[in-house]
C-alpha cells in the first residue's frame, strides 16, 4: 500500500507520497506531512477510525451497563476504561471501595499493564529497533526473544482472565467491586508463572537497554497521576512536570479538548499546549514510588531515571511490566478474600468525575446521573487523544533529520515516531495512513 | 474443500472496520499458537500486526468491524473481491457491534453531542454488518471472538475441513460447567438462554447474568436456522423478574442489539412502552 514514486512527477508539482494504514498500532488512521521550501510546512495526524459514538449513547443506559459498554471503546486497554467508569460512578454514589476489593482492582489492572506493554514492547516496537515488519517475522531470528515476550504476555492475561472471566473485554467489574472475587487458592495457582514473568522482566529492561535510540530529546510536559504512596493505577492527583497538581474534578478547568477537520478524534490541550501522557510521564513523575528491585534493574542496564527520549518509551514500558508483575505477587501474597464480592450501592443523583492510568496514560471520566440511576451526559477523554498533539510536533521536530532521504525512509521514520506512543486510534476516534507533500 | 492448489502457503488478510480491536487483539492473544500460525499461513496484509502490506487475492481474508462510512461501503466490496474465504469475526463484523445503537438514534444529534463540530464528521446514519453489504462465508461471533473458537476454525480450513461452528445457547454450556442458574437462584436477567455459546458461559460462572456477546442462539425449540425464543425470556424478565418495559427494551438492545431476533424483541417492549405511557 505504499505510495507510487514521485520520480516520475514534473518537477515543479507538488510531491505527495501517500503510505496506506500505519502499521503496527490500534486502529486505523494516516499522517499527512507538507513540506515547503525544503522546511516542513505542516503536520497532521488523521485518525480515519470511524466515529462509534459512545459518549451520545450512553446517554439513557443504566449506571451498571456502563462498565460492560464503555470496555467496547478498546478492547486493548478495556480495564482502563471500566475502571475509570466506576470509579467516577461511586465518586456519585458517596461509595468509597477499599481494602482487599480495592486491591483487587489494582491487581486485574496489573494484568492489563503486563499484557498491553508485553504487546506493545515484544510484537509491534522492538520490531523497528531491530528492523523487521513483524514480531512474527522476528521470531525467525530472534526466537528466545519473542518466545519470552509472548509468555509474559500471556501470564498477564491469565491473571485477567481469572479476575475478569476473560482478558478481552473482561465481566465481573461493577459499581461497588466485583460479581466474583477469587479464592486465595486460585490466585496463589498463577503465582510460579507470575514470578518466572518477572524474571523474564528483568531480562526484557536489558534486551531493550540493548537497542540503539536516535539521539532526539524534545522538552515535554509530562502529565501523570501521583498517589501519596503507590505507584498510580486508580488514584491520584493529576500532576505535570511543569506543577500541576490537581484532582479529576479539576481537569476540565486546565485541559480543553479541541477539534480539527483533519481528525475525527479530539485533541486535548493543557492550557493551550501539547503535553504527554504514558509510561515516560509516569516513570519519571512517580519514580520515587517504583520498588527498588525495578530501578536496581534499570541501574545493572546503564540506564537511570528520567528519560526524555520518547524512543526510550519502550524502556519505561519495561520497567512498567516489572513493576506490574512485582506488584502483583506482592498483592497476592497479602490477599485475604473480602467479605462480600461487591458493597452495597444506593442510587444518588449527581455528577462524578475520575481520572486512572490506562496503558497509554491518563484516562479521564466524567458522568451526570438522574435518581434512577440513568446516565444524563457522559465525557470520556482517553490518552492517545492527549498525546495526539504531542505527536505531530516529535514529527515537526524530528523530520528535519530525515528531510534529504528518500520518500520511504522519511515515511519509515514518521512511523517509527509515532509507535514510540504505543497509540490507540480505536480509543481516539473520539490514527495512520502517511501522506507526505513536499513543493519541490 | 481445497484451501489452497499445491504446496503454497495459504494468504491471510485481516482487515478493520469500525470496532474496538479487541478480535484482532485475540489472534494475538493465541500466544502458544501464535508462531505456529505465521508459519502455516502468509500474513499478507494484517496492519495491526505487522508492517508488510501486500495487495491481494487473499485466501482467507478476517474482517472485524461494522459498516458505517460511505468509504466502507466501498472498501468492503474491494476486500470481498480480492478474498475466497471471507470469514467475519465479532459482534461488530457480525450484527453492527455496540455503535449499531445509533441505528435507534438521530444521528445528527449524536454528532453535536460528542463533537464540537459536528460538520466535520462523515458518517453514515447506521451502523451494519458486513453480511448486509457482501456474501459471508463464515462468521464467528462474540465481542470479542473466543480465540479457541477462531483457531479451531483456521484449522480445519486449513486441513480441508468445512468448519462447524455451534449456535447452541449459553444455557448448553453453562450446565456443563456446573453452574447454579442465576436466573432462578438470583433472580438475573439472564440473557443465556436465548444467546448463542461460544464463550464457555463466562458471565455466568463469574455470578452474573449474560448480556448477549454471542448474539442470538438458534432454535432451541424449533432447531438449526430458527431464531430463539425471545419473546418468551422477554415475558418472564416482566412478569416474574419485574422488569419495566424500557428495561427489557435495553436488556435486548446492547452488544448485539442489531442482530434480527434481539432486535425485533426491542422494538416489541419498545412498542409496548410506548402504549404503556400512552394509557
Amino acid at each position: 500500500m505504499r505510495g507510487e514514486s514521485p520520480a516520475h512527477q514534473p518537477a515543479n508539482s507538488t510531491r505527495t507520497i501517500a503510505i496506506g494504514t500505519i502499521a503496527r498500532v490500534e486502529g486505523e488512521g494516516a499522517l499527512r506531512v507538507t513540506v515547503k521550501q525544503g522546511t516542513v510546512h505542516e503536520v497532521e495526524l488523521r485518525i480515519f477510525e470511524p466515529p462509534r459514538f459512545f459518549e451520545a449513547f450512553l446517554q439513557g443506559r443504566h449506571y451498571d451497563e456502563v462498565p460492560d459498554i464503555v470496555a467496547r471503546i478498546c478492547g486493548i486497554c478495556p480495564v482502563a476504561y471500566q475502571m475509570s467508569a466506576v470509579h467516577a460512578i461511586e465518586r456519585i454514589f458517596g461509595l468509597r471501595v477499599d481494602g482487599p476489593l480495592r486491591e483487587l482492582r489494582r491487581l486485574l489492572y496489573c494484568g492489563e499493564w503486563i499484557e498491553s506493554h508485553a504487546l506493545h514492547v515484544y510484537l509491534l516496537h522492538a520490531p523497528d529497533f531491530l528492523g523487521y515488519e513483524s514480531g512474527i517475522v522476528m521470531a525467525k531470528d530472534h526466537a528466545a526473544a519473542v518466545t519470552r515476550g509472548l509468555r509474559i504476555k500471556k501470564a498477564g492475561n491469565a491473571l485477567m482472565t481469572l479476575l475478569g472471566g476473560r482478558s478481552v473485554h473482561p465481566v465481573s467489574v461493577k459499581v461497588g467491586g466485583f460479581s466474583r472475587v477469587p479464592s486465595r487458592r486460585e490466585l496463589e495457582g498463577l503465582k510460579d508463572e507470575l514470578s518466572w514473568a518477572r524474571d523474564a522482566a528483568i531480562e526484557t529492561i536489558r534486551w531493550v537497554a540493548s537497542f540503539s535510540y536516535p539521539d532526539f530529546v524534545p522538552d515535554y510536559t509530562f502529565v501523570a497521576l501521583r498517589h501519596e504512596d503507590e505507584y498510580p493505577f486508580n488514584e491520584g492527583r493529576i500532576v505535570s512536570s511543569n506543577g500541576l497538581a490537581i484532582s479529576a474534578d479539576e481537569f476540565e478547568r486546565h485541559f480543553e479538548e479541541q477539534q480539527v477537520p483533519h481528525s475525527t478524534a479530539l485533541h486535548c490541550r493543557l492550557n493551550g499546549a501539547s503535553y504527554q501522557v504514558g509510561p515516560l510521564a509516569r516513570v519519571n513523575l512517580n519514580r520515587d514510588r517504583l520498588s527498588p528491585a525495578v530501578m536496581a534493574a534499570l541501574k545493572d542496564a546503564g540506564l537511570s531515571l528520567p528519560l526524555r527520549n520518547p524512543f526510550q518509551g519502550i524502556v519505561a514500558r519495561s520497567v512498567e511490566m516489572l513493576y506490574a508483575l512485582e506488584e502483583a505477587l506482592r498483592l497476592i501474597d497479602r490477599y485475604e478474600p473480602p467479605p462480600a464480592p461487591a458493597l452495597p450501592v444506593t442510587v444518588r443523583a449527581g455528577v462524578g468525575m475520575a481520572c486512572t492510568e490506562a496503558p497509554r496514560g491518563i484516562l479521564y471520566h466524567r458522568y451526570r446521573i438522574d435518581g434512577n440511576g440513568l446516565i444524563r451526559e457522559a465525557k470520556i477523554v482517553p490518552p492517545t487523544s492527549q498525546n495526539q498533539g504531542r505527536i505531530e510536533e516529535d514529527l515537526r521536530l524530528f523530520l528535519p533529520r530525515v528531510l534529504n532521504e528518500a520518500d520511504e525512509a522519511i515515511a519509515l521514520s514518521c512511523e517509527k515516531v509515532i509507535r514510540c506512543y504505543d497509540p490507540c486510534i480505536s480509543c481516539a476516534t473520539h490514527f495512520l495512513k502517511l501522506e507526505l507533500q513536499r513543493d519541490l | 474443500m481445497s484451501f489452497v492448489e499445491g504446496q503454497r502457503k495459504p494468504r491471510l488478510g485481516v482487515f478493520k472496520f469500525a470496532s474496538c480491536d479487541g478480535c484482532q487483539l485475540s489472534v494475538l492473544n493465541l500466544e502458544d499458537e501464535l508462531l505456529l500460525l505465521g508459519a502455516a499461513l502468509d500474513i499478507a496484509y494484517f496492519p495491526e500486526a505487522s508492517s508488510r502490506m501486500e495487495p491481494g487475492p487473499y485466501d482467507l481474508a478476517l474482517v472485524e468491524g461494522s459498516i458505517t462510512t460511505e468509504e466502507d461501503e466501498h472498501r468492503i466490496k474491494a476486500v470481498r473481491e480480492q478474498a475466497k474465504v471471507l470469514m467475519t469475526i465479532g459482534a461488530c463484523a457480525t450484527a453492527g457491534g455496540i455503535q449499531a445503537l445509533r441505528n435507534w438514534a438521530d444521528i445528527g444529534s449524536y454528532k453535536q453531542c460528542v463533537y464540537p463540530r459536528p460538520d466535520f464528521i462523515r458518517t453514515l446514519a447506521t451502523s451494519t454488518s458486513i453480511a448486509d453489504h457482501v456474501k459471508v462465508d463464515y462468521e464467528l461471533r462474540g465481542c470479542p471472538i473466543d480465540k479457541d473458537q477462531l483457531l479451531r476454525v483456521v484449522t480445519d480450513l486449513l486441513a480441508g475441513v468445512r468448519p462447524r461452528i455451534p449456535a447452541d445457547s449459553v444455557c448448553l454450556e453453562c450446565k456443563r460447567r456446573g453452574n447454579v442458574c442465576v436466573v432462578v437462584a438470583k433472580g438475573m436477567p439472564c440473557l443465556g438462554p436465548v444467546t448463542s455459546g461460544g464463550c464457555g458461559a463466562i458471565c455466568p460462572s463469574m455470578g452474573r447474568d449474560c448480556y448477549g456477546c454471542f448474539g442470538p442462539a438458534e432454535g432451541m425449540a424449533k432447531g438449526v436456522g430458527y431464531p430463539p425464543n425471545t419473546a418468551s425470556l422477554a415475558k418472564q424478565f416482566h412478569d416474574r423478574l419485574g422488569l419495566i418495559p424500557i428495561d427489557v427494551v435495553r436488556r435486548f438492545r446492547g452488544i448485539n442489539g442489531a442482530a434480527a431476533s434481539f432486535r425485533r424483541e426491542s422494538e416489541a417492549w419498545a412498542v409496548k412502552r410506548t402504549n404503556s405511557e400512552g394509557s
